[in-house]
């Protein structure tokens, strides 16, 4: 006899794991035959070669203007900041030095990578979720087009090529901004800065900020893709799936930034 | 026999829509498929191009098992089948001519002069002459609807699928698009299946009517047998009598709204 009856009620919670992990396992599932189908999807250029020159105005081009206003501010409050911090211990020329490393590893790419999570993922997913919920993706298959080749293959390439530029732009952008500060309410003059900014300069931080960059554009406009394509249930599917885009966009933005730090620094 | 459905089967997240449908279609036939909203029509219509795969069951379109098909062979076989969705499904963010050409930019030999002449010829055939420039949101319903079997008919399609073409139109425009149903019989000798809850469409286009009821083809038969049958939850379709048709079932939860 049991010390305490098993009831269903108990059980609850265990059953709600259990599907939780299900449903988890099945998503890991989905896309991998996502990434998979994709990359065999390359090869029917004839379907994706000339969706990819709107694309990457889409993904890069019409997303030039909020990085570079994000990165304004950045660089401006970095140069504050900085000063703040340094001025009376550090001698001030480190402000350029401060404001140079952290735009190029880490703020350029992160914060654009994330305001681009929410501008071009969500964006994504919207698109192909109403799609998805208007039957558009199933009419280009009895058209006997692949929908993989024709609408996942040229964003994520678009995202991949593009990505690297918008965030070099918000780089030089930050910088600049930094530098104007500096000039203008720290008392710094040009030389300093730029001594500053020289100091610890290494080029293979460039090189890092673009990996970083190719990755968070594979994982924004993949993930997007396929959230979009998984969208269930009408307007309100379709809000969920974007949602659900710039959450788990900005979930592996900040585990791949760790993990990036940790294994090319 | 052209199209063939075999013991069908098909459940979603364990609700079995499909319990062992059966259906012939005759080569150059105009078949109807009626049944309340929610009954599992248009997941039928899917298995045929195969955007869904039976759970058991056989399905043979143009003597080919399309759930056994390759990719390569499912394109092949899709290029041989317009399918004209319940919301039309045009593209919105290309003009009408655009998504009329869609299909035929996939197939060899067609140059833009060709898909461009051929798409003025399309247009004429579903009266939208003048309109290809247009994009879908410029549209009314009927004409959206007219598109999109504009863009089925394209590459000249041996069967097409007709999904409820007539949902949410006025007396007048169910008219014309079911003379157009008709009339793409005649012109192009195409084998068709129309899914509908539309009687007086089904009475209209078809040479047969089958009710799907519970999963399976309660009733099939001409349209001058489905007037005078006797089957009790034919009769509550066809009359629209509730009582009839569920006799002391109450309707499934649902069932009542929604594809």
């Amino acid at each position: 006899m049991l010390l305490f009856p098993v009831t269903d009620h108990l059980l609850r919670p265990f059953a709600a794991s259990g599907r939780g992990t299900l449903t988890a396992l099945g998503s890991v599932g989905q896309a991998w035959a996502l990434f998979t189908g994709s990359l065999r999807a390359i090869g029917d250029l004839r379907v994706w070669g000339p969706m990819l020159l709107p694309q990457m105005a889409r993904v890069g081009v019409a997303s030039v203007p909020i990085a570079l206003f994000i990165a304004t501010f950045t660089g401006i409050v970095m140069s504050l900041q900085a000063s703040y911090t340094l001025t009376g211990t550090i001698p001030v020329y480190f402000v350029g030095t401060l404001v140079g490393k952290t735009m190029i590893l880490e703020l350029g790419p992160a914060l654009t990578g994330l305001t681009l999570a929410g501008r071009v993922g969500a964006n994504i997913s919207a698109e192909l979720g109403t799609m998805r919920v208007t039957e558009q993706v199933d009419a280009l298959e009895t058209l006997a087009y692949n929908p993989l080749a024709y609408l996942v293959v040229p964003r994520v390439l678009a995202g991949l090529v593009m990505f690297p530029f918008v965030v070099l732009l918000a780089v030089a952008m930050g910088i600049a901004s930094g530098w104007i500060t500096a000039l203008e309410l720290l008392d710094m003059s040009s030389a300093e800065f730029i001594k500053g900014l020289r100091l610890f300069f290494a080029p293979w931080d460039v090189w890092f900020a673009v990996i970083k960059s190719v990755s968070f554009g594979a994982v924004v406009t993949g993930v997007g893709c396929f959230c979009g394509l998984q969208t269930e249930q009408g307007a309100e599917g379709v809000g969920r799936s974007a949602t659900r885009t710039v959450v788990i966009s900005s979930m592996l933005i900040l585990c791949l930034d760790a993990f990036w730090a940790a294994t090319l620094l | 026999m052209s199209i063939q459905l075999s013991g069908l089967r098909k459940s979603f997240g364990g609700k079995e829509v499909l319990r062992g449908f059966t259906l012939t279609v005759e080569d150059g036939e105009t078949s109807a498929i009626v049944g309340p909203s929610g009954c599992g029509k248009s997941v039928l219509l899917k298995h045929l191009v195969g955007l869904l795969r039976p759970d058991a069951g056989t399905v043979f379109v143009d003597g080919q098992s399309v759930p056994e098909l390759t990719k390569k062979e499912l394109v092949r076989l899709r290029r041989r089948i317009g399918y004209v969705f319940q919301f039309a499904a045009l593209f919105d963010s290309m003009t009408i001519a655009a998504n009329i050409g869609m299909g035929l930019r996939r197939l060899p030999g067609w140059d833009r002069k060709r898909i461009a002449s051929r798409v003025e010829e399309c247009l004429a055939l579903v009266d939208l002459n003048g309109l290809g420039e247009r994009f879908p949101a410029q549209l009314s319903g009927g004409q959206r609807k007219r598109a999109g079997l504009a863009r089925a008919i394209a590459a000249s399609p041996k069967y097409l699928l007709y999904d409820e073409p007539t949902t949410g139109l006025d007396p007048v425009t169910t008219s014309v698009i079911d003379q157009l149903i008709l009339r793409m019989r005649d012109e192009l000798g195409v084998t068709a299946l129309v899914v509908t809850h539309d009687m007086t469409s089904a009475f209209r286009v078809a040479d047969r009517i089958t009710l799907l009821h519970e999963g399976t083809a309660r009733f099939t038969g001409a349209p001058a047998e489905i007037r005078t049958a006797t089957d009790d939850v034919l009769r509550g379709f066809v009359d629209g009598d509730p009582a009839l048709y569920y006799g002391v079932q109450q309707p499934q939860r649902g069932q009542e709204d929604g594809a």
